[in-house]
């Protein structure tokens, strides 16, 4: 029987995904430790979260992300990938050098930047304090921590982008572009009714996955700030994971998961609809 | 294909498409350049050259991060992970093409949905089972885990290689009397191999670089992969920059050597299967 042969895959994958995600769900509603057996203690935990200001402050950073991350790499993809179209000569140039942020390990990039740019001692910053510009390293301050780090995931992310966006405007047909021409569109006009529409499904796909991978954002929050200074750039993935092995507090973690996880199935139903259209075919 | 004939245009765009490019290679030009420098020139400027170059400051990196273990250990902790995907997944890929969908939509679309799961929705109970388990500090354990997020990825992308085989060709060797195995590796694991060389390289690149599980299943001094000591080293209260950069300099650049050879797959399988790192 050949269909078994998607057995490995299920059996590592109900072993390493299925089972565990059922058991986060119902420890959402146990107080554990860790160690010793779990106490049920209903929703306590969501009620424990709803009266906590830092899960308020933390699920207010999610959402700032995915509108910061939904305009500004999307934008920017769209610009440089339009422009690389135009331009052709070394557009195979630029998308490599775009992309190479995107290959670079997440703790690397955090700490180039933390060191290189951000730091009053070692990095830019410091040197253009020195020079007497009135600056400061924004990973510090409760008002700009969350924005500094959004900056290096930007840095880190909008290559990847541009890369999609610039294979997708290669898809558009060249008859399409050229008969935009000769009916005499402008530079702006094939933009806006020729190249943009041709790619709107790749730009809906991507719109997507940035609100999913958005509230997932761990790895440069967690690197350089820790969610600090004072919790303001707290998001719901490093609280539930400073939650759970910092405090032991499991269950509240698994309830925090929980809230991640609707706020992502929500994003994965779109996600899921618009893929599906494509398995049709 | 023109879109645009006016010089204007032209000047504009490639001013944009360079001062992007300041953009991208500035946080890395400073990675190489601090590299090579002593430590105190780093605090007086980090803008400028190094006045000695500082070969030491690799051979101290190499050292202080434990790169002679922790360099093996992704290595061996990647290679794993390529292995399990690539094999379960080619698997699975093969019978997903083969079937009609409609049948096979639960699972297809249980896997897509588990793409988009966050990584805290099973960490929890994972690592504390792990650990009930003795199979924390386990890089094979960890293999595992990077499988299971890994495989919806390279499976939906194979799935597509799987289709472009002709169906006619499966057909005639099934009458020939080949078996499901048989016509599974002499037919279609020459002619998708090039999907699965796409999704070796992405799940390698994702292996490599990872952090969230690596930092925490493997904590144990003699396991810890070359990111996560990079992170540890990185993060001392007094911290050598110079050789620190040093240190990210090794991690990166067989990344980018192989990236640059074999860049198509690389932006193939990432648009492919739109996974972000």
């Amino acid at each position: 029987m050949h269909r078994l042969y998607v057995l490995p895959t299920l059996i590592i994958n109900a072993v390493i995904i299925a089972i565990p995600a059922l058991l986060t769900v119902a420890l959402a509603f146990f107080e554990w430790d860790g160690i010793s057996t779990p106490v049920f203690v209903g929703l306590d935990n969501f009620r424990a979260l709803w009266d906590d200001s830092v899960f308020w402050t933390a699920l207010t950073n999610n959402i700032i992300w995915t509108l910061i991350f939904l305009t500004v790499p999307i934008a920017m993809g769209l610009l440089a990938a339009t422009m690389m179209l135009v331009a052709r000569r070394g557009s195979k140039f630029f998308q490599v050098i775009y992309f190479l942020p995107v290959i670079i390990a997440t703790a690397i990039t955090g700490r180039v930047w933390q060191a290189m740019i951000y730091s009053p001692v070692t990095g830019v910053t410091g040197l253009l304090q020195r020079m007497g510009i009135d600056i400061s390293n924004p990973l510090t301050e409760t008002s700009s921590a969350l924005y500094g780090i959004a900056v290096v995931d930007l840095w880190h992310w909008w290559g990847f982008l541009c890369v999609i966006f610039f294979a997708a405007l290669r898809q558009v047909p060249a008859e399409q572009i050229e008969a935009s021409r000769i009916e005499g569109a402008t530079f702006f006009q094939t933009i806006r009714y020729v190249l943009l529409p041709g790619i709107m499904p790749t730009i809906t796909l991507m719109m997507i996955m940035t609100v999913i991978w958005s509230f997932l954002v761990f790895d440069f929050v967690y690197i350089l700030t820790q969610g600090g200074p004072a919790y303001s750039s707290e998001v719901l993935s490093t609280f539930a994971y400073r939650s759970a092995f910092y405090d032991l507090a499991v269950g509240k973690a698994a309830a925090i998961s929980v809230v991640i996880s609707l706020f992502g199935l929500a994003a994965t139903i779109f996600y899921i609809r618009a893929q599906a259209t494509e398995f049709e075919k | 294909m023109n879109i645009s004939e006016s010089r204007l245009t032209f000047v504009i765009v490639y001013i944009t498409l360079s001062l992007l490019l300041v953009i991208t290679l500035f946080p890395i030009a400073l990675t190489v350049l601090n590299a090579l420098k002593p430590s105190a020139e780093i605090v007086q400027n980090p803008l400028a050259l190094p006045s000695i170059i500082r070969w030491d400051n690799f051979t101290r990196a190499w050292t202080d991060a434990n790169f002679g273990t922790t360099l093996v250990n992704s290595a061996v902790l990647t290679g794993l992970t390529i292995i399990l995907v690539c094999t379960t997944g080619s698997l699975t890929g093969y019978v997903l093409a083969r079937q009609k969908i409609k049948r096979w939509k639960i699972l297809t679309f249980y896997l897509l949905a588990s793409t988009t799961a966050p990584i805290q929705l099973f960490l929890f109970p994972l690592y504390f089972g792990f650990a009930r388990f003795g199979l924390v500090n386990n890089p094979v354990a960890v293999a595992f885990i990077y499988t299971a997020v890994y495989s919806p990825f390279a499976i939906m992308l194979l799935r597509t290689y799987f289709l472009a085989v002709p169906k006619e060709l499966e057909e005639s060797a099934l009458i020939d009397g080949a078996t499901h195995w048989q016509v599974f590796r002499r037919v279609f694991l020459p002619i998708v191999s090039p999907g699965i060389l796409t999704v070796a390289l992405i799940v390698g690149l994702n292996a490599w670089n990872e952090f969230l599980i690596a930092t925490t299943f493997l904590q144990g001094q003699d396991r810890l992969t070359a990111v996560v000591s990079f992170f540890l080293l990185s993060g001392q209260y007094s911290s050598d920059w110079g050789e620190i950069m040093a240190a990210a300099l090794i991690i990166i650049l067989p990344i980018v050597i192989l990236f640059v050879l074999l860049q198509r797959h690389f932006i193939e399988g990432m648009a492919g299967g739109s996974v972000k790192g």
